[in-house]
């Protein structure tokens, strides 16, 4: 049960992977400038991480291993996640279409958040189980929501705020990132 | 079974990925039919808010081609009929920046208008029929055309086929039925409203009086 706690809060803190990893950076600048939409997008991502890291455990642990093809774990897990993604799509463009069509084009392009892949790839390296795997895949999941919705809600206070006009926009968005960055590097001894 | 292909590495690749991509497809199949969408929710709601004048003054032929176009990335700016308020309800529902209407569209009218055809002027010539988006003209060639009040939308677009301009656009009539009190002045009218002479008076004099000057205030504002 410890080894659980250890997982998610190492996952969700301490390496976060948006914050100290840098992966999954182009949906965190992309889809941030609403807090609505940010919430949406970290719904439709724990779901996608959390189900591509069980199933690329299941497809390393009892196809690959087992037939001594560990060398095509890249594109089978590749393939694993573009397939949960695709399932995604079609699960919220039919439950809701507003959400489907507020995402647009970053719904599909979950396939290549790298903190996906990341997530996959880490639970292989780190020999986890199954159960681990998920928790893995799950606290990547939190801790990107957590950090996508409070940099999104920190935009939405700096699409208002007097901004000197050299840093409007983007470019206060990336100093925010790294004054986050920053901040979550105080974790580092928690765990 | 997982010996004898694990000896030729080759066809045990194909089989594995071959295997995983049967499986996925159809899983992907099942999810397609399961999760299919009956046209495009989104063009449904859009219409729901449209006002259904079918007048085309948007460049579309009508309303529901409009919200097609919407849900396909148009602006949602060229809607005379629905006027500022419809621009609102759809920027709410996609989640945008309200725009204000593109006048080049025309221009929102506050009265809602009916056509009327002057009868004795009309020739019979059938071309405000063609014209009329919502079949709301009655007549035949060569006979007097009139218009059914409730079935037109006032879209003016009858106006302008006319070739002997006998189609007035005239306000609809206030009846008992549509007739409401007008809503009393909110706080900050009423104060507005005073004279300021009032204000500066009830400030100045004591508590005792003040009352009283207030009231006077209120009286002098219904008398005006």
């Amino acid at each position: 049960m410890q080894e659980f706690a250890v997982i998610l809060v190492s996952t969700i803190l301490v390496n976060n992977f948006v914050l100290v990893q840098f992966l999954g950076l182009c949906p965190f600048m992309g889809v941030s400038s609403k807090l609505e939409t940010a919430i949406g997008m970290a719904g439709a991502t724990t779901f996608v991480l959390t189900l591509a890291a069980m199933s690329s455990y299941m497809v390393n642990s009892w196809i690959l291993i087992p037939l001594d093809l560990e060398y095509l774990k890249t594109i089978s897990f590749i393939l694993v996640i573009a397939v949960v993604v695709q399932f995604t799509k079609m699960f919220i463009e039919k439950s809701s279409p507003l959400l489907y069509r507020v995402l647009g084009v970053f719904l599909p392009l979950i396939t290549t958040n790298c903190a996906v892949l990341g997530v996959a790839l880490q639970n292989t390296a780190k020999a986890h189980t199954l159960a681990e795997s998920t928790l893995f895949g799950f606290g990547a999941a939190v801790g990107f929501s957590l950090v996508l919705i409070l940099f999104s809600a920190m935009r939405e206070r700096l699409a208002v705020a007097d901004v000197p006009v050299p840093f409007k926009g983007a470019a206060i968005g990336m100093i925010t990132a790294g004054l986050m960055s920053l901040a979550f590097m105080g974790f580092s001894g928690l765990v | 079974m997982f010996e004898i292909i694990a000896q030729h590495p080759i066809p045990a690749a194909l089989v594995a990925l071959g295997g995983l991509a049967i499986i996925f497809g159809a899983i992907l199949g099942f999810a397609a039919v399961k999760f299919k969408v009956e046209g495009d929710p989104i063009v449904e709601q859009i219409d729901h808010l449209l006002p259904q004048t079918q007048c085309g003054q948007c460049g579309y032929p009508g309303c529901r081609p409009y919200a097609e176009a919407i849900a396909n990335g148009d602006t949602i700016n060229k809607c005379p009929p629905g006027g500022q308020n419809t621009i609102n309800a759809i920027a709410d529902l996609l989640d945008v920046e309200a725009p204000t209407l593109d006048e080049e569209h025309g221009e929102e009218s506050d009265v809602k208008t009916v056509a009327y055809i002057r009868e004795d002027e009309c020739i019979g010539c059938t071309k405000c029929i063609q014209a009329c988006p919502v079949d709301a003209i009655l007549g035949a060639a060569k006979l007097m055309h009139t218009v059914i009040v409730s079935e037109c939308t006032g879209c003016d677009l009858c106006v302008e086929p006319c070739p002997v301009d006998c189609i007035d656009m005239l306000p609809v009539e206030k009846g008992l039925a549509d007739w409401k009190w007008n809503l009393p002045p909110s706080a900050e009218e009423q104060i507005n409203a005073l004279h300021p002479d009032d204000i500066i008076a009830t400030d100045a004099k004591d508590d005792d009086t003040d009352h009283d000057a207030k009231h006077d205030g209120d009286n002098g504002e219904k008398a005006a």
